[in-house]
């Protein structure tokens, strides 16, 4: 089991002829993600290696039965992609864009409050049910298909190096993902918390957090009263000086709030397993989840 | 991006939110100018991208054009130091002068993005020209905030809510709510990521004026808005920051003296953090990308080099997709041409790992292999100890 996307999962790319596109669909399709079509305005009928071009996002939908979608266009056109996929009905939209506006991210956001779709992102690695399904840019080797672990992160590399340490110490992994390092994002934590605790091959979760919002602490809260599995948190930027955006948009302390510090406390508070140094993160998921 | 006050103000006037008549001048001369066509009183006003200029000096009050000049020589060229500034201070260049006007109230009105509940924040209060931080700590239920849907736009239930908040007079309703949907529209329309006066005053004949202006425009929107992008004012700039702009790094100064190079932004926090943790201070950060190559190492070492402080480097990159042999080959490159003159630690893990740390090792650099991010942080405290 898994969540979100799995072996099932008939993924579109948006932005498929562009260089990062194309990159991204053939690793994705190379770690045996189900890349039925591709959309690029203008370019319809044209095919990317195999994978079939279309010129809009519902033609691609009609004729391939696509239910997600892989975001991969420049910011200024982002926000475009994703409503383009949200009304063709597309289920699961993974937006990888890093630099999508915040305004543009506002309406987005109150848009998809009365649909269906989920939106993964934007600024995001993207998710992986490692075995089955891969939509995003992280690499798929350092994976471990089977769980028992569910990973959510803010961050790209740094959930790299979590799930690889997890691997390291034979934990495997059900499902990964980035929901993004920007303020206004899609999927938040609490969205995969819910979507893991009810996942039964899911035993337990890493949640990796960063500097900025009060994303971690409401987390937290909804852990203490809902998670039925243990979490360990860690939260990077103990070190980060305020007022300062520490590379990814949504990683700034302002007015003394979003500071790591607040975010460990809440953490702990709510009984959540929290690693101090990144370093031990393997090891003490290890004797949490044994 | 943020702008200078005398430009946020060009661009209320653009969007009839009334603010004092002005001029700015960047000399002595111009100043005094400036304040003989206004007529006096005069405020004159240090330009720099930081809070807290009054009590810092940098604003002052002249009667006489005596006054006038002695403002201006004692503002321009000093270095203004505020709580916002930091120790070092920022050197003023260009200077605001404004007609002075008869405060009768302070309020403070400000927009905002909420990234929680994902609308635009109105924030207002009647404290004004205070530090708005401390009101919200002391007296939260003198701080008023309205959300706003940004599918439907600003509408006259908004403007009440935040007028009846302030106890605002009857007769300035009218004139006020044009002022918070002219600024709201510029809010929107600029992509800001903040929008704040403070104080936004009553006069003595009963008009509203915005006293002060502060704007801050998310980067990210900037490709839509070329007139923000010449406002621009690289004096306001860390040099070593702005090198690292030009080759897409993201680099930020600080304090330490372990320089770090990182791939991803995550990751890069969270190497400064165990950097700390292992009882040394991080001189930077600095994130090379997701996809770092050999030329985006060797700017990063040049710019890590660049300040004198750093005794050590440690370069914590996670291959991915991008390799660690082919890393490890950059890192090797950059490290030739760039003559290194401090220990360098590099710990690399991921994809092909042990290709890229048999590549470091014959390299004949004296580079530090790090087994793991624990061995390398506490090997680059030992270096800088």
């Amino acid at each position: 089991m898994s969540i979100f996307v799995n072996s099932q999962t008939r993924v579109l790319v948006q932005g498929i002829t562009g260089k990062e596109g194309q990159f991204h669909t053939q690793q994705c399709i190379a770690y045996g993600t189900k890349v039925v079509a591709g959309v690029t305005p203008g370019k319809g009928g044209m095919k990317m290696d195999a994978v079939p071009v279309f010129n809009t996002v519902k033609e691609a939908k009609d004729n391939t039965g696509a239910n997600a979608a892989m975001i991969l266009v420049p910011p200024p056109f982002a926000a475009d992609a994703i409503l383009e996929a949200v009304d063709a009905g597309i289920e699961v939209v993974v937006c990888i864009t890093e630099g999508v506006p915040v305004t543009d991210m506002l309406k987005v956001k109150n848009y998809l409050a009365s649909k269906n779709t989920r939106l993964i992102g934007p600024n995001c690695p993207g998710i992986i049910t490692p075995g089955e399904c891969k939509i995003g840019i992280m690499p798929g080797a350092i994976h471990t298909p089977g769980g028992p672990v569910g990973v959510v992160s803010r961050s790209g590399t740094l959930t790299y190096e979590v799930v690889h340490q997890l691997t390291q110490v034979g934990l495997g992994q059900t499902t990964c993902v980035g929901i993004g390092g920007d303020p206004v994002n899609g999927t938040g934590f609490i969205d995969c918390l819910k979507a893991f605790n009810a996942d039964p091959a899911t035993e337990a979760v890493v949640m990796v957090g960063e500097i900025g919002g009060n994303a971690e602490e409401e987390a937290s809260a909804w852990i203490k009263a809902n998670m039925k599995k243990p979490v360990v948190g860690f939260i990077a930027g103990l070190t980060a000086p305020p007022g300062r955006r520490m590379g990814h948009a949504g990683a700034i302390v302002s007015g003394g709030q979003g500071t790591a510090a607040a975010k460990i406390e809440a953490m702990q508070q709510c009984g959540l397993y929290v690693c101090q140094d990144l370093g031990s993160l393997g090891r003490l998921c290890k004797e949490v989840f044994s | 991006m943020k702008i200078h006050e005398y430009q946020a103000k060009e661009l209320f006037r653009k969007y009839q939110v009334p603010t004092p008549q002005g001029g700015v001048s960047n000399t002595v001369q111009g100043i005094s100018e400036v304040a003989a066509g206004l007529g006096l009183p005069v405020a004159v006003k240090a330009q720099i991208h930081a809070g807290g200029r009054g009590k810092g000096g940098g604003v002052k009050v002249a009667k006489t054009s005596a006054e006038v000049k002695n403002a201006a020589e004692a503002i321009l060229g000093m270095t203004l130091v505020t709580k916002q500034t930091g120790p070092e201070g920022r050197l003023v260049k260009t200077v605001l002068v404004e007609k002075g006007v008869a405060i009768k109230k302070e309020m403070y009105l400000s927009i905002v993005p909420d990234r929680s509940t994902a609308t635009v924040t109105i924030i207002a209060s009647q404290d004004g020209g205070m530090d708005i931080e401390e009101v919200a700590a002391k007296t939260p239920h003198r701080i008023i905030k309205v959300q706003v849907n940004p599918l439907i736009g600003i509408q006259s239930y908004h403007l009440r809510q935040v007028m009846f908040g302030l106890e605002l007079d009857k007769v300035l309703m009218k004139e006020f709510s044009a002022i918070l949907k002219n600024l709201y529209n510029l809010f929107v329309d600029y992509d800001c990521s903040l929008v704040e006066i403070n104080p936004l005053i009553v006069t003595e004949e009963n008009t509203i004026i915005a006293l002060d202006a502060k704007m801050d425009v998310d980067s990210n929107a900037l490709f839509r808005h070329p007139d923000v992008v010449a406002m621009h004012d690289p004096n306001e700039d860390d040099p070593a920051e702005a090198e690292a702009a030009k080759y897409n790094l993201n680099y930020i100064n600080l304090d330490g003296n372990v320089g770090n190079m990182v791939n991803g932004a995550g990751l890069a926090m969270a190497t400064m953090d165990i950097i700390k943790q292992a009882g040394a201070q991080p001189a930077n950060f600095l994130d090379v990308g997701g996809g770092a190559n050999a030329e985006m190492v060797e700017n990063g070492f040049r710019i890590i080099l660049s300040d004198s402080k750093v005794k050590g480097i440690l370069i914590n990159i996670f291959g991915g997709i991008l390799r660690c042999d082919v890393l490890a080959q950059g890192v090797v490159q950059a490290a030739k041409k760039v003559q290194l003159s401090v220990p360098v630690v590099v710990r690399m893990e991921g994809t092909n790992v042990d290709e890229g740390r048999r590549i470091l090792a014959e390299s004949g650099l004296k580079l530090i292999n790090a087994t793991d991010l624990a061995d390398a942080a506490k090997k680059v405290a030992e270096i800088v100890a």
